[in-house]
């Protein structure tokens, strides 16, 4: 249960628990999920899978909604800035 | 690359919350092959997220009776258009179809946002978000949370909250202290919800509870420093590190829609068992009223019955799924939208998250259309889930047809689902 493991938010690692979406190791990182239109820091909002505010590149796929994707380890997270 | 796979079953179900697995799991007891697609990487929808590995009570239950079925569960798998019986889902990057004999609609509710100066500010999010966010992770100790909107959701937000160590600082309520004990009462003559209501309640007596109150706005430089409350003409600041805002919810009825299933008041319109206006489309929990996960149960073994052929079966439900139903009704009087939250934007509030849209500039509008075209309102990647609902409340629009793809999706996927003939109409109607 209390498996954790490692992950790399905008290049930098962070340890989550195994469970945690990409979402909350961003909310863990400090860092905003993604910036909007008019350039304001976003974090997730719905928190499942409607408003989009949570997508970040995640393993190299550009808009995966992040709190629909749980961790894995060395998975790679990044803001889309 | 251009043949995708494609699955067939007897039942296609959507949405592995309670209703979803509920219909699924009878189906399939029935001896039918049945499908439950989700879009969750876990079945249990919102109230039973985390799937069994965390599930307690009736969910364990049912997740257990449904893993001795033959039901295939896909998820990660969003359904973004149909075709008469066929659905098209992304599954993982891959395009799947999935053909059926019976489609069950289990596709569940969303919460409703209202728009308030700084609602766009980091760590602002919705209520029933914010359950979601701890239960996946969140770490909550000891931070300073209110908890805002309205519905039942926000006392049970606010005791999970509590049991994961947080300091709830206010609970937010918009209607009437009058409203919510009718509500109160009417809940508790309803066996089981007595002891479960004073569980909560006792679980959140030590916060300060507000009925009549509502955010008027979220302040902050870099993310949310602090909520200001609207309480009997007067305000009030209070410092916090999230703020949970939700204005109980709205059911899910994109693809019922596009199947062509009749929508009566936002709801999708069933007959007794739970059957659409399209006759081998049929659908349950939610979309057919919010009445909690009781009905939602109810409606599902409906469903999964009737789907089954099984109309024995079926009816001995009708009878506790009527009693259930009239919670829908008290829901939806207990925790109706005052006025006054039409009010709270101002011109240069955001409306459209997507798109960064300021409210003014859609108000100026005189329909839901016209925002999309003339203010790009809705026409960003949530197309229009958020705002819409919004706007709905706002402004007395209606948000009308969803279009497919129902999602963002990869050309790849569009290539599959579209024949030569959609793209040439297509074609023609953007000339």
């Amino acid at each position: 249960m209390s498996d954790r493991l490692n992950v790399r938010v905008n290049g930098e690692t962070i340890e989550v628990a195994a469970g945690t979406t990409a979402a909350v190791a961003a909310f863990i990182a400090r860092v905003p999920s993604r910036t909007s239109v008019a350039g304001q820091p976003r974090t997730p909002f719905c928190g499942m899978g409607v408003c989009f505010e949570c997508r970040m590149i995640i393993d190299g796929i550009p808009h995966s909604k992040s709190c629909q994707i749980l961790v894995q380890p060395d998975m790679d997270i990044r803001t889309d800035e | 690359m251009n043949n995708s796979q494609t699955i067939r079953a007897d039942v296609a179900v959507v949405g592995a919350g309670p209703a979803g697995i509920a219909a699924a799991t009878v189906a399939a007891e029935s001896g039918r092959s049945v499908v439950l697609l989700d879009d969750n990487p876990q079945p249990g929808g919102q109230i039973w997220r985390g799937g069994a590995a965390v599930a307690k009570g009736s969910a364990a239950q049912w997740l257990a009776r449904m893993a001795r079925t033959s039901v295939h569960l896909i998820s990660d798998a969003r359904v973004f258009n149909a075709d008469e019986m066929t659905l098209f889902a992304e599954v993982r990057g891959n395009t799947v179809r999935f053909a059926a004999q019976k489609i069950i609609l289990a596709t569940g509710s969303r919460e409703r946002f209202l728009p308030f100066p700084g609602w766009t500010l980091p760590n602002v999010m919705g209520a029933g978000a914010f359950q979601a966010l701890m239960k996946t992770g969140l770490p909550v100790s000891g931070k300073r949370v209110v908890i805002a909107g309205t519905g039942p959701l926000l006392l049970a937000v606010a005791s999970y909250a509590v049991e994961r160590g947080a300091n709830v600082v206010a609970i937010a309520e918009q209607t009437s202290w009058l409203r919510y004990l009718r509500f109160g009462i009417s809940v508790s003559l309803v066996p089981g919800k007595a002891r479960e209501a004073i569980r909560l309640l006792r679980q959140v007596r030590h916060i300060p509870q507000y009925k009549s109150c509502w955010p008027v706005a979220a302040c902050g430089r870099e993310a949310l420093e602090s909520v200001r409350l609207a309480r009997s003409g007067t305000f009030e600041n209070v410092s916090c590190d999230y703020l949970a805002c939700g204005y109980h919810l709205v059911p899910c009825i994109e693809l019922a829609q596009l199947l062509g299933c009749r929508i009566s008041n936002g709801v999708v319109t069933t007959n007794d068992l739970q059957q659409s206006s399209v006759p081998d489309v049929y659908c349950a929990g939610e979309p057919t009223g919010i009445g909690g996960v009781e009905l939602s149960l109810l409606e599902g073994e409906i469903a999964g019955h009737s789907a089954a052929g099984q109309l024995p079966a079926a009816k001995n439900h009708f009878r506790r799924r009527n009693l259930a139903r009239r919670n829908v009704r008290a829901i939806a009087r207990a925790f109706a939208l005052r006025e006054e939250l039409k009010s709270i934007s101002r011109d240069e509030t955001i409306l459209c998250r997507c798109e960064d849209v300021p409210f003014g500039k859609v108000r100026a509008m005189d329909s839901w259309r016209a925002a999309k075209l003339h203010t790009r309102c809705g026409m960003g990647p949530c197309q229009g889930r958020i705002c819409g609902s919004a706007a709905e409340f706002l402004f007395g629009w209606d948000v009308g047809l969803p279009r497919p793809p129902l999602f963002p999706v990869n050309c790849s996927s569009l290539r599959q689902t579209f024949t030569e003939s959609d793209l040439s109409n297509t074609q023609g109607a953007s000339q």
